[in-house]
């Protein structure tokens, strides 16, 4: 069928990509120094090289008898934590929003698009105050609710639409054909939105994994800290150990890059309320 | 549309029953906080958290009777217009080189949301140490092209996050640096719903790539330029990790903007942080009420 030809790449093309390339490396200068630095050895971390004379890794694995190994536990219940509840909540709100019409429907909309614009930096007073007074201080559900609740809009929007896009006929022949309602759900909807739903879940757990503000005022005993705010602490002290600092990021860094990699397009239309395609 | 008939109360109900989850969490998580401060900026409050009653506007006039206000406020705007103008200026022009067709684009796209996926609190703490006084990354670079004479702990032109000026430029340019992925892709997402007949259109007038650029692309991309500033405004107005890792909105207030002063308050008084969360709120509703009307999102969701 097919009757493209591939042509010798032009010079105009080479030169573009030149250039991209370029760009490209420069955009992973910071997290590659982070690499470098981690492997610097102990004796010349303050020397001005861009690269060690040789490369030591030790701090890697240090790292574990430093306590930022709890940290990183706790970071991945929050963000597992936050994920599930987000998918939770936000599942069946979209799925009926996409799928119904009802009084209200457009006000529940409104209500997640307004949520999706505030951060969670404007009341971080009304935050530590109401969760201080429900106990949820120094907890990790506490930090799985409030990173939920942000991120509820997000995972919400984009399965709407996801689930909007697939159309209802769909359904109802699969239950013509003696499916149960859910069984449709389960064989003819859920695979068509996976994508939305992978997009949503993975976002998701970046943005807990990545939260830093809101754990910075609500916990205050180092053990019950997420790695963000145990590397914050670090900044504090009169000597920082940036070795240590820079191993425990580059570990908490490189993943996400990896996993934000496979839902990089799908994210900005849920970003931007679909108002871009 | 449904098979089964719902006694009238019963079909009112089940929407609660699907959308109970999502409303729950975001009543206590949202809505919540936002009653509780607008509450607490009008209560007196003493030291060790005691509620001393109702304070009226006590707490406002405290803030605005702060004496570094007034340059708080001035910094915040020109650290928002800054941010958000140099970023859109720059991502033009990325989306535009990744819009075009090269071996290999799909890659350095990749490497392109680095930033974005990465924590913004462990990008700003990379580069507060690349710009470390004696090792970091920049300084060497620049003193080996010889942009700096020499560099090392005493030298004063390389501590560039002593100087309150320098401190805040290199503080933009990481904020857009953070910015740019999800502004660029914002843009290319726009250039790629430009139809190929269009430009086909503008060819055939005998237009050139410039005369193109500035008078067809540019005006359909306008969507994706308001929604992607609007974006970008409220995350730089509301960006803490950046001023507090580089420095700590130091020395004094110094680098502060009103997000990393409230949060600078906060350790003396916490209603007076609350009265100045409340008009930073104020500014965040402003630019949600504009951000509604730009995106049409209803047309999406009909």
């Amino acid at each position: 069928m097919s009757t493209r030809v591939r042509t010798p790449f032009k010079t105009r093309q080479l030169v573009l990509a030149g250039i991209a390339y370029l760009l490209a490396m420069l955009f992973l200068v910071p997290y590659a120094e982070m690499v470098v630095t981690a492997a610097r050895p102990a004796d010349e971390l303050l020397e001005p090289t861009v690269l060690p004379s040789h490369w030591d890794w030790s701090n890697f694995t240090s790292l574990w008898s430093t306590g930022l190994g709890g940290n990183l536990r706790v970071s991945l219940m929050v963000a597992t934590g936050s994920t599930l509840l987000v998918l939770l909540a936000a599942l069946p709100a979209a799925y009926y929003t996409a799928r119904r019409r009802f009084r209200g429907r457009t006000a529940f909309l409104l209500l997640v698009l307004i949520t999706q614009m505030f951060q969670p930096t404007a009341m971080l007073v009304g935050i530590y105050k109401e969760f201080s007074a429900f106990g949820l201080t120094d907890s990790v559900f506490g930090l799985i609710l409030v990173n939920a609740g942000f991120n509820l809009a997000f995972a919400t929007w984009i399965l709407n639409a996801y689930f909007a896009s697939i159309p209802v006929e769909l359904e109802e022949a699969a239950m013509v054909d003696g499916t149960s309602r859910l069984g449709a759900l389960r064989h003819i909807t859920m695979p068509l939105a996976w994508p939305g739903l992978v997009t949503a879940l993975i976002f998701t757990f970046i943005s807990a994994w990545n939260e830093l503000v809101i754990a910075l005022i609500l916990t205050t005993t180092p053990e019950k800290q997420p790695l963000t705010v145990a590397l914050d602490s670090f900044i504090g002290g009169y000597q920082i150990d940036w070795g240590h600092l820079f191993a425990a990021s580059a570990i908490a860094t490189i993943p996400v890059i990896v996993l934000f990699a496979a839902i990089e397009r799908k994210v900005v239309s849920g970003l931007t309320a679909g108002s871009i395609k | 549309m449904s098979r089964t008939t719902y006694r009238p109360r019963l079909a009112a109900a089940e929407p609660l029953l699907w959308l109970g989850p999502a409303i729950a969490l975001i009543g206590v998580v949202v809505l919540t906080p936002v009653v509780i401060m607008v509450r607490t900026a009008f209560r007196k409050i003493d030291s060790i958290g005691f509620d001393r009653g109702p304070a009226g506007w006590a707490n406002f006039e405290k803030v605005f009777h702060e004496p570094s206000l007034h340059a708080v406020l001035w910094r915040t705007a020109f650290w928002v217009v800054a941010v958000v103008s140099i970023t859109l200026v720059i991502s033009l022009a990325l989306a535009a080189l990744f819009n075009q067709q090269f071996p290999g684009r799909r890659v350095a796209r990749w490497a392109l949301i680095a930033p974005w996926a990465a924590s913004v609190f462990m990008t700003a703490v990379v580069f507060r140490w690349m710009l470390n006084p004696d090792s970091g990354l920049i300084n060497v670079l620049m003193h080996r092209i010889g942009l700096l004479d020499e560099i090392g702990p005493t030298v004063a032109k390389a501590d560039w996050l002593g100087r309150p000026d320098a401190a805040m430029w290199w503080m933009i340019g990481v904020a857009v640096f953070v910015s740019l992925p999800f502004t660029t892709y914002a843009l290319l997402a726009g250039l790629q719903a430009i139809p190929s007949e269009v430009y086909e259109a503008a060819r055939v007038d005998g237009a050139g790539p410039v005369r193109t650029y500035l008078h067809v692309t540019l005006p359909l991309l306008r969507p994706a330029v308001t929604v992607a500033t609007l974006i970008n405004i409220m995350n730089v107005f509301n960006s803490f990790p950046i001023i507090w890792e580089m420095t700590r909105g130091g020395p004094g207030d110094q680098t502060a903007t009103t997000t990393v002063f409230m949060y600078q308050i906060k350790a003396s008084s916490i209603p007076e942080a609350a009265a100045m969360s409340v008009v930073n709120f104020g500014f965040v509703v402003l630019i949600v009420l504009v951000f509604l009307r730009a995106s049409r999102w209803q047309e999406q969701v009909d």
